[in-house]
């Protein structure tokens, strides 16, 4: 089975995340940036794949040269290549633009199968998979806890609010992860020096035939108009329980009227 | 009045989510609102008094196996005949999985801009989005085509506006490729009779502190008696002691109830992204270092298993 898999950089979000001042895109330059963490998961689940079915797995990332970094990274758990997008008109893309180009790099690699993360950290939009599957008029099983492939049938147990559907499709299908589905592997010492040989293809919009107007602040569909740091919520009345805890909790309910 | 078309969430237990209700709300300060409901056989015959109530004009159903039957994609298609026919002033969704997915499919389809996880829309459809665990506001614009905006719910109090709306069934011809993922069963997964996790009002939450999956009988039991749902942190999913779709957090449900109760929750940044805009916050932890207490409105600082039974015993005296 030809898997690709989708990996997004994003800003660390365990630390201190902003857009920038000048054109209100995230701030990627002074961030710490990370493989965004659901993708490590859509990873583990390729390589599951791969190891019971065989095949080969592609690692794809649009984003800026930096983002070589966690490419490299991903590699090191074991994927056998990558293929990474980037041109300096990308910068500012919205989703409906990515979408178009993910899907223009897609139509190069001829996948059965594409995972991803259900969503990124930073833009927690949520709406890639989708978004790919509707471009590439393929199949999308979105928001798997479990994948089952038999052949070139999926089925995934879809996880819900009210708890789960099971889904079926067959390849070629877009499939995204939630972190329930399985616990991605370290990268071996092996790994990670192995992943220094592999292969990283880079592609720009040329490659792709796709036009810079129609990406980057050209061809965006939304445009931030202003932002501003919320006022940090302040700490207020903090008591040490001797004995009335529970009571004075409770006290505080009520006068709250939520008792 | 220009419509505003707003897709309706609801499910077989509770019918009509509040999210919709909030989006209705949000829709009549845009323009007169139209429901879409999009499900089974005789959908909106059963949502339309409710829906009506909030200030629905309109509803247009689109009903039956091939919409219901099939992961998402006959719904957008749906949406988008439906835009294309009657130009829209804005069209809103719920900024949960399903109506985030439609936003998605829709944005392609109509090659339009998408905002989603909206606070607020004002009248020009500039909509404000709280991002970065919280931290920051942001107030967004779509440049191309109409506003398709998803609205997360909680976001306001909906207010009833009663309309009688006429009920206009779609005729939509789904194609081929929006049957490609077929659902074959849905199963609920019990947990009573609480209110959903991110439209609840009150959250309880249980972190890993509380021990073991037994302990979090404590938990549900302080958000039963306070009618509220029940939440847990990553650590205490990650160990099994409460199921994946109660998590909140960056990985999982963002919650902005009136009031969020934190037990044995460290209070880590990832949490804090999930709850961050709850109005009232109370934690209880013995660790007074925590950072939970850096956010609390009320916190106590000692042993849960000792302050949550006497929390509970108090309420249950007073009520
Ligand atoms: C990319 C990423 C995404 C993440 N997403 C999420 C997410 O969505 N949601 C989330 O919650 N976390 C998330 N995390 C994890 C997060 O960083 C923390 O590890 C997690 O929130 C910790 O959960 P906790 O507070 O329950 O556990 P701990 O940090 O272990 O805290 C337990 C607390 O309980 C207190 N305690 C222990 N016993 C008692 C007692 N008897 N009485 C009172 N207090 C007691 C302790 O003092 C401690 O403060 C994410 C992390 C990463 C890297
Ligand atoms: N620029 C990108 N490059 C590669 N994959 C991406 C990119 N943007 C989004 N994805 C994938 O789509 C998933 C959902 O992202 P999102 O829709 O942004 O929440 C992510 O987990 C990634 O797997």
């Amino acid at each position: 089975m030809n898997i690709v898999v989708l990996v997004k950089q994003v800003p660390d979000s365990g630390a201190e995340r902003t857009l920038s001042a000048g054109d209100k895109t995230v701030e990627r330059g002074s961030a710490s940036n990370v493989i965004n963490e659901m993708d490590e998961y859509a990873i583990e689940e390729a390589l599951k794949i791969k190891e019971a079915h065989g095949g080969e797995v592609t690692v794809l990332t649009m984003g800026p040269a930096g983002a070589t970094e966690s490419i490299r990274k991903a590699l090191s758990m074991g994927p056998d290549k990558a293929v990474h997008v980037t041109d300096d008109a990308l910068h500012g893309s919205c989703a409906v633009a990515t979408s178009k180009v993910l899907a223009a790099a897609l139509g190069t690699l001829n996948a059965d199968l594409i995972i991803c993360g259900a969503e990124s950290t930073d833009g927690r939009v949520q709406v890639m998979p989708h978004m790919l599957a509707e471009r590439l008029g393929i199949a999308a099983l979105t928001g798997a806890r479990k994948l089952t492939v038999d052949g070139a049938q999926l089925t995934a147990e879809r996880q819900t609010d009210e708890g789960y559907e099971v889904v079926t499709a067959a390849t070629p299908a877009v499939v995204s992860v939630w972190d329930t589905i399985n616990e991605p592997r370290y990268p071996s010492f092996k790994g990670i020096m192995a992943a220094k040989k592999k292969p990283v293809q880079s592609l720009s919009l040329a490659d792709l035939g796709v036009s810079p107007d129609e990406v980057g602040f050209a061809g965006a569909t939304s445009a931030v108009v202003e932002f501003a740091k919320r006022p940090p919520r302040s700490a207020g009345t903090k008591v040490t329980d001797e004995g009335n805890g529970g009571a004075q909790l409770v006290e505080f309910l009520a006068t709250e009227k939520f008792v | 009045m220009a419509e505003v078309l707003v897709v309706v969430e609801a499910s077989q237990a509770a019918g009509v989510k509040k999210v919709t209700l909030e989006m209705l709300t949000i829709a009549r300060g845009l323009g007169s609102p139209s429901a879409v409901v999009l499900g089974g056989a005789g959908a909106a015959e059963q949502l339309a008094a409710k829906l009506g109530e909030y200030g629905a004009e309109k509803i247009y159903a689109g009903e039956g196996e091939e919409i219901d039957g099939y992961l998402v994609a006959p719904k957008a298609t749906a949406v988008a005949e439906l835009v294309k026919r009657v130009q829209p002033a804005a069209v809103l969704l719920a900024a949960t999985q399903e109506g985030k997915e439609i936003a998605g499919r829709l944005a392609v389809k109509l090659d339009n801009g998408l905002l989603t996880d909206a606070v607020e829309v004002a009248e020009d459809g500039t909509a404000t989005q709280v991002v970065f665990a919280g931290s920051t506001i942001v107030k967004s614009k779509v440049t191309r085509g109409l506003p398709i905006v998803t609205i997360r719910p909680n976001s306001v109090t909906p207010a009833a506006a009663p309309a009688t709306p006429a009920v206009e069934q779609l005729t939509v011809t789904v194609a081929d490729a929006d049957k490609l993922a077929k659902v074959v069963e849905r199963v609920a997964e019990t947990k009573g009779s609480r209110p959903e996790l991110t439209e609840a009002s009150i959250v309880v939450s249980g972190g890993r502190g509380v021990g073991n999956a037994d302990n979090f009988t404590l938990v549900e039991e302080m958000a039963d008696l306070l009618g509220g749902a029940v939440g847990a942190s990553r650590a205490a999913v990650d160990s099994g002691y409460y199921p994946h779709q109660f998590q909140v957090g960056q990985t999982g449900k963002t919650v902005s109830p009136q009031l969020y109760v934190a037990l044995g929750i460290s209070g880590a940044i990832q949490h804090r992204a999930g709850m961050q805009t709850s109005k009232t916050i109370v934690a209880v932890n013995k660790d007074p270092e925590a950072p939970i207490f850096e956010l609390a409105d009320y916190g106590v600082v000692g042993d849960l298993f000792k302050i949550v039974p006497q929390a509970t015993d108090e309420i249950r005296k007073r009520k």
